[in-house]
């Protein structure tokens, strides 16, 4: 009878049931969408687990990463080369190896950078990968791009789908983690974290690497609806940049700010780029703008607001004594 | 028997000697003051024991065991705790969650959640910050800031306590409390090495008392000895009272 009582009340149980409604929404899609619906739907579930992925590092060490595309580009890579000797899914981890193993290489090099720094460094890292996948692809391999096998939509769709309830998971884990903490005092301030105790070089590059295995097996489990790639399209930048848009926007406080933000901003893409064609940037850059200006902490900030708002006004309504714990959770 | 003990330490920035061939000592259960002048090389001194900045000579041994080469979180490990002149904290996270980080990383033992959150209770307990434990850092007062990089400090289970001016900025009353705060500290077992610039804290609390000036020591000795060295007075004390202070 009570609303906000039960709300609160059951709250794991309330979010948990949300959850399974959208995994079945998904999953059925297929049944009675078009095609075309479902591939958008594809599209939009790779946005989740680059933007997941990117705040898993970036979003709580704010070392600033541009180099989603590189890992993204890897995974994509790795299919269209492996995809006629090994099965799809034996694929997708070892895409996500490749980039993990990568990661690590690269963070061991450059995480004492700091800063400005470390950005143009992971951008200079994803030039870095076309020019050397263009150089391999016309000198050795003597062709340019590779084609790739499709598969079937639905097939995508629910790998896809997999992936984003690994890396949700795998983000929620690690935040609630020992682990989560420390890379959030690095975030917070790293010298203090050092003198703590905390082995930042190590909490870094690990989790670095942690975050492009899943750029890399979104990158295999993208690269089928491709049908053809060269290292412009593996390797552009826009994969490196709507990541971050999508985290900003949805907010990084909480894991599911960066889902709602490539929710949001993947569906956004697709029906600007529909009506605006190549004009679709601009619509997307004033809506950042605004959501810069007015909601600095994301649409997941918005939340904390809201409830506090509601629970005052629902205080008010009641002038009950009781009200007031709704309003603090 | 001295816990910490340095020999010939020397730090050169370019050509410059920031500490230059310091001897230094503290026993176990000691409270040891550090004083001197803005750049004589005191903060310096405590980011060579704490490994923030590499030695360029000489030899830093906690518990007999050399300390050269180590990195800051291998030193808090081994139970070396400091603070920060300018607090460090990690602002945007609550209370707890600052402490919380130092209980979970300070010791190089696996630490379980439960034990963790029990030494963060406690070291909040201990220095009185319990009520706020659900504040964002940024919030608190720079005596609330400084309490809370003690009770993080005190968290990684330390042998040794580098304080680093937590006296600066703060009102007398809060000085006072500093004070007891210290003792206090010390009367747990924990061996406390501290820079301050109050001198009624310094001449206070601390048992023997170094000072600094150009990057060497120039004296040592009981609050007494020091205060009636005839180079404190001319190098720090004298100007101290000339500043009115």
């Amino acid at each position: 009878m009570d609303i906000t009582q039960f709300i609160s009340t059951h709250r794991k149980l309330l979010l948990v049931g949300f959850l399974v409604l959208i995994l079945i929404f998904i999953t059925t899609l297929p049944l009675y969408a078009r095609a075309s619906d479902v591939r958008v739907l594809t599209t939009i579930l790779i946005y989740v687990v680059l933007a997941v992925s990117w705040s898993m590092f970036s979003g709580t060490t704010g070392y600033m990463s541009l180099a989603p595309a590189a890992f993204f580009g890897l995974g994509i890579y790795t299919m269209a080369l492996l995809q006629k000797e090994l099965p799809f899914f034996l694929i997708i981890p070892i895409g996500g190896l490749v980039s993990f193993a990568f990661a690590l290489l690269v963070g061991l090099v450059t995480l004492r950078l700091r800063g400005i720094y470390f950005a143009i460094f992971t951008f200079g890292l994803v030039i870095f990968m076309t020019e050397i996948i263009q150089f391999l692809e016309t000198r050795l391999w003597g062709k340019h791009g590779q084609a790739i096998i499709p598969i079937d939509n639905e097939t995508l769709l629910y790998t896809m789908l997999g992936l984003v309830v690994v890396t949700v998971l795998a983000a929620y884990l690690i935040r609630r983690s020992r682990y989560g903490l420390a890379l959030l005092s690095i975030g917070g301030n790293e010298e203090a974290a050092e003198h703590m105790g905390v082995n930042t070089t190590r909490t870094k590059v690990f989790s670095f690497a942690i975050s492009s295995f899943f750029m890399g097996a979104a990158g295999v489990i993208a690269a089928p609806s491709l049908i053809y790639v060269n290292p412009n399209i593996a390797f552009s930048l826009f994969y490196s940049f709507m990541p971050i848009l999508m985290a900003v926007f949805g907010g990084m406080g909480q894991v599911y700010g960066p889902v709602v933000g490539a929710v949001i901003f993947g569906y956004l893409e697709n029906t600007l780029r529909a009506q605006l064609y190549t004009y679709f940037m601009l619509g997307f850059g004033i809506i950042l703008v605004a959501v810069i200006l007015f909601l600095p902490n994301g649409i997941a900030g918005l939340v904390p607001t809201l409830q506090d708002k509601l629970g005052g006004v629902i205080q008010k309504l009641r002038k009950g004594g009781q009200a007031g714990q709704h309003a603090d959770t | 028997m001295p816990i910490l003990e340095g020999q010939g330490v020397n730090k050169y920035f370019g050509g410059l000697a920031a500490v230059s061939n310091v001897d230094f000592h503290v026993d176990q259960g000691e409270i040891v003051g550090m004083i001197g002048p803005n750049g004589a090389g005191k903060t310096t001194l405590f980011n060579l024991i704490s490994a923030a900045l590499p030695i360029s000579s000489g030899e830093i041994r906690f518990k007999g065991r050399k300390l050269n080469g180590l990195k800051p979180h291998q030193i808090c490990q081994m139970g070396i705790a400091r603070t920060f002149q300018e607090t460090k904290v990690f602002g945007n996270m609550p209370v707890f969650q600052n402490v919380l980080v130092g209980a979970f990383f300070g010791s190089t033992n696996h630490v379980t959640q439960a034990e963790a959150a029990g030494e963060t209770t406690q070291a909040l307990e201990f220095v009185g910050l319990s009520a706020m434990s659900e504040t964002p850092v940024k919030d608190l007062t720079l005596a609330n800031q400084k309490r809370t990089e003690v009770a993080r400090a005190l968290a990684t289970k330390p042998e040794l306590l580098l304080l680093d001016e937590l006296m600066a900025g703060l009102n007398p009353a809060e000085v006072s409390e500093a004070m007891e705060l210290v003792t206090k500290i010390r009367d747990t077992g924990i061996t406390i090495f501290m820079i301050e610039h109050v001198m009624k804290a310094i001449m206070g609390i601390c048992e023997r008392i170094m000072a600094l000036h150009h990057g060497e020591k120039i004296a040592e000795g009981t609050p007494q000895e020091i205060a009636a060295n005839k180079k404190v007075i001319e190098i720090y004390l004298g100007e101290e009272a000339h500043a009115g202070s």
